[in-house]
């Protein structure tokens, strides 16, 4: 790679305010939500059209200059950290809604655009955009396809996956490509679901269409402390077998309450050993039913307090410290690491005890925020960066707790995506034949491995040195795929 | 074999799998050695759909049997060869059920040929697809290569998304051998009610409904009549009704199997059967005889129109159109792809199946 050649013809495509390469100007791009990894990129675009990224791509793919796509940068696994020898191209310019169609229900935006700005864009037409990770406010639609962003709703709405209908992409070699279209179905394979949650690895979005849902009529949270993490694992079962699929069904653990309700002072019980935050919506008469139905089962399965919201304020306290439990961690501890695996809800009370007996082995606390409904799970390890030593042991505890969630049948990322953060867990969720399979995808998309590369997919030969599988002779399927 | 076992779904012995399974393999390895492609079939219900593939059949009935299902846990595994009434009939009995509502189109359709056709019904336009439904698959690659993507669980973003792009793949990436799907509590109460209105009507109608909270979960119209459908608590629907007004059908059940298994009165032509997806708001003019269901995004047509102006009717109206059941093929089954699209697909399908042995013209004529 020749910088000097590639900075020249970068000129003669961008205005100067449009390409940085200055250390200061670089600094805010050097990690994006994992901010242990650092990494201050060669270079960095900010185009405006997707003519000019058409562009940069191109130019990168002659030069072979990898390129790392960027939207708010609140990505929690560090799927946007530059490459030092890599352009970062952000999309933060790209942040108009370029359609919203209340009739066909849909809006056409720039991947740029903010999460929370399309519900409010849509909420006129009483109209909402579904998913809604908790970064919601800053967090740009684009990152949110390349993660496949879930939130506290995905029980009933899904996740980001099954909320979009079209993608605009281009290709490494610059080339545009529909994926989808504003019909339900398409012709061809399923490239919309590939796309979705490839982290950047396979093409670059400039433009998302998505789904808009009618607004409930009604929403209406019930909470329920328990003396007994289990009989809240019980509940939530019993809620579940009767029918009944809440927007939202949110569980916390002792830690997590006394931070939560420490901060915002939301009223939670704290000598509960856990509780329950169980959302329903839909119209008036459903969720009278249903909260009703709910109220019962909480009570059978033996909640030793029980609160269900009277009013709108009500329900927004009552949610108010879920929603602010990872801050509310970070008052009553220097740093903390949130993981992110999914499991089997059956297994969550063994689960959480393992958990309990590597925190005890690891010497560091843990506190446990889960979307019950969907059996997704963040534990947040406390820690002191400031502690020599600490950080290193934090992130060897943090695997244990996703090889766990393998262990019991569930996956290393519910959400957060691999990144490069849990790209050796990799190694121990998939063979390597299943690996190989995944180079093969970013070769049909991506020959040179310039998008993203090193992010979200381990090379075997990583996966050799981390030990948690073998590459046994002639078996490796792909023998061109760099292996280093 | 499969017994009948406890809970209170059949049980296939492991070893007899095991040995369906090496055949499956011996099989693709035969066929990469003698380089003669293989055909997957299960019970052959969706032979109509796609294009002619030619090859020796793989026979994916003996693979079957529900591996696991837990209720509460909303997931239900099971084999490809397992039959789809077999899969329904368990979830009845603890009262979820498919949310994707598939069609059948035969008694013996099986859970594979359902993933793969990619095919959803009445409710898929509240509910979702199959693929929205998919969670894990488990394959054999065009190698033979056993390999497992996803999971058991709802929430799951490590590696690509291959589970998904194995639904409505035709078979052309892989044999599918597993699925894990998320399943749904059935509606406790449903009631269909019918409206008469002319096209422009009965599409305003349901577009204005589809974005307004109500239980409104399929919608067919056809002939100056509306027909919906309400699922969900029975105050809901109840509630609904009187919102909506219109006049209540008996028989709504049958109504829906007919439309879903293209058995009603509709479906008797003998013409071609066009299958147009379609912004749900699109004034769609093809002339033919023509049912619309999915809110509008479905348009059913039968006509011995030109497929090329079908094709492009369709695409004005930023939709696709495929030749859904027909005796002659010879302007294919799906809508054709853009260039680059086109050369997209076809690296996706060495990826999978560098041999070129999987249901070869199943989906366009080169793979």
């Amino acid at each position: 790679m020749k910088p000097d050649r590639l900075l020249k013809r970068l000129r003669e495509i961008l205005p100067p305010e449009s390409l940085l390469v200055e250390r200061e100007d670089l600094n805010p791009y050097e990690s994006d939500g994992l901010t242990a990894y650092r990494q201050l990129p060669l270079l960095a675009v900010i185009p405006e059209t997707e003519a000019q990224v058409q562009q940069i791509l191109r130019i990168c793919y002659e030069e072979s200059v990898p390129v790392v796509a960027r939207g708010s940068g609140t990505g929690l696994s560090g799927g946007a950290l530059p490459l030092k020898n890599g352009v970062l191209l952000s999309l933060a310019k790209f942040s108009r809604i370029l359609h919203l169609d209340p009739v066909a229900r849909i809006a056409r935006v720039q991947p740029g655009v903010r999460n929370l700005a399309i519900s409010e864009a849509a909420a006129p037409h009483k109209l909402y955009y579904a998913p809604d990770p908790s970064s919601q406010i800053i967090c740009s639609i684009g990152g949110n396809v390349a993660e496949n962003s879930g939130g506290v709703h995905c029980l009933k709405y899904g996740l980001t996956v099954n909320n979009i209908l079209r993608l605009r992409v281009i290709t490494i070699e610059g080339e545009v490509l529909e994926i989808g279209s504003e019909a339900l179905d398409s012709a061809g394979y399923d490239l919309l679901a590939l796309m979705t949650g490839s982290e950047g690895l396979l093409g670059v979005i400039t433009e998302v269409t998505v789904k808009l849902l009618p607004k409930p009529e009604r929403a209406q949270v019930i909470m329920a402390g328990f003396d007994d993490i289990e009989k809240a694992g019980a509940a939530v079962a019993a809620i579940i077998s009767a029918g009944i699929i809440p927007a939202g069904l949110e569980m916390m653990d002792k830690p997590a309450i006394h931070a939560a309700e420490d901060f915002v002072h939301a009223g939670y019980p704290l000598d509960a050993e856990a509780i329950l935050l169980c959302e329903l919506d839909g119209t008036n008469e459903e969720v009278s039913e249903e909260i009703k139905r709910v109220h019962d089962i909480l009570q059978a399965s033996g909640a030793t307090s029980l609160r269900s919201a009277q009013d709108d304020a009500e329900r927004l306290t009552l949610w108010a410290g879920r929603k602010a439990a990872f801050p509310a961690v970070g008052r009553i501890s220097p740093d903390y690491y949130c993981m992110d695996g999914t499991i089997p809800r059956k297994r969550l009370s063994e689960v959480l005890r393992r958990i309990k007996e590597l925190s005890a082995h690891y010497g560091l606390q843990v506190a446990n925020v889960f979307h019950a409904g969907d059996g997704n799970l963040h534990p947040l390890i406390l820690y002191d960066a400031n502690q020599p030593g600490e950080l290193a042991r934090v992130e060897v505890f943090g695997a244990k707790i996703l090889e766990l969630c393998v262990e019991v049948g569930g996956t290393i990322t519910g959400e957060h995506g691999v990144g490069v953060e849990k790209i050796d867990q990799m190694c121990v969720q998939f063979a390597p034949k299943e690996l190989a399979l995944f180079h093969a995808v970013k070769q049909a998309w991506d020959e040179k491995s310039l998008l993203n590369p090193g992010k979200a997919v381990p090379t075997l030969h990583r996966c050799a040195e981390f030990g948690a599988m073998h590459v046994h002779q002639g078996q490796a399927k792909f023998p061109g795929v760099p292996r280093f | 074999m499969c017994i009948k076992g406890k809970p209170s779904f059949p049980v296939c012995r492991g070893f007899e799998m095991n040995t369906t399974l090496d055949q499956f393999t011996e099989v693709i390895h035969q066929a990469i050695a003698r380089r003669r492609p293989l055909r997957i079939r299960g019970s052959g219900s969706k032979d109509f759909y796609g294009g002619l593939s030619k090859g020796e059949v793989l026979d994916t009935t003996a693979y079957r049997g529900i591996v696991d299902y837990a209720p509460e846990e909303l997931v239900i595994t099971a084999r490809a060869g397992t039959l789809l009434h077999e899969i329904e009939a368990v979830l009845a009995e603890q009262g979820q059920m498919l949310p994707f509502e598939p069609p059948y189109f035969g008694p013996r359709a099986t859970l594979g040929g359902c993933v793969a056709a990619g095919l959803s019904g009445p409710r898929r336009v509240s509910s979702g697809a199959v693929r929205d439904f998919v969670l894990g698959v488990q394959i054999l690659d065009g190698q033979g290569d056993l390999l497992r993507f996803g999971g058991q669980v709802m929430k799951n973003v490590a590696g690509y998304d291959v589970s998904r792009v194995m639904a409505g793949s035709l078979g052309t990436l892989g044999l599918i051998l597993e699925v894990s799907l998320k399943v749904l509590p059935r509606p406790k109460t449903e009631a269909t009610l019918q409206f008469e209105l002319d096209e422009m009507q009965a599409l305003e109608k349901m577009n204005r409904w589809a974005g307004a909270p109500l239980p409104i979960s399929a919608s067919c119209y056809h002939d100056h009549v509306l027909t919906v459908r309400l699922s969900g608590a029975q105050s809901a629907v109840h509630a609904a009704q009187i919102k909506l007004g219109g006049q209540m059908m008996i028989a709504g059940e049958d109504f829906w199997r007919g439309i879903r298994e293209q058995t009603s009165t509709f479906f008797r032509e003998r013409a071609p059967l066009w299958r147009l997806s379609v912004p749900s708001t699109a004034a769609v003019t093809v002339p033919g005889k023509q049912l619309i269901e999915w809110g509008g995004a479905l348009r059913w047509v039968f006509t011995e129109g030109d497929p090329g102006a079908i094709r492009a009717a369709a695409e004005k109206m930023q939709g696709q159109a495929t030749l859904f059941r027909s005796a002659k093929k010879s302007s294919g089954v799906f809508h054709p792809l853009p260039k680059p699209l086109l050369a997209v697909h076809q690296r996706m399908k060495r990826a999978f199946d560098p041999h070129g042995i999987f249901n070869i013209g199943r989906m366009y004529s080169d793979f």
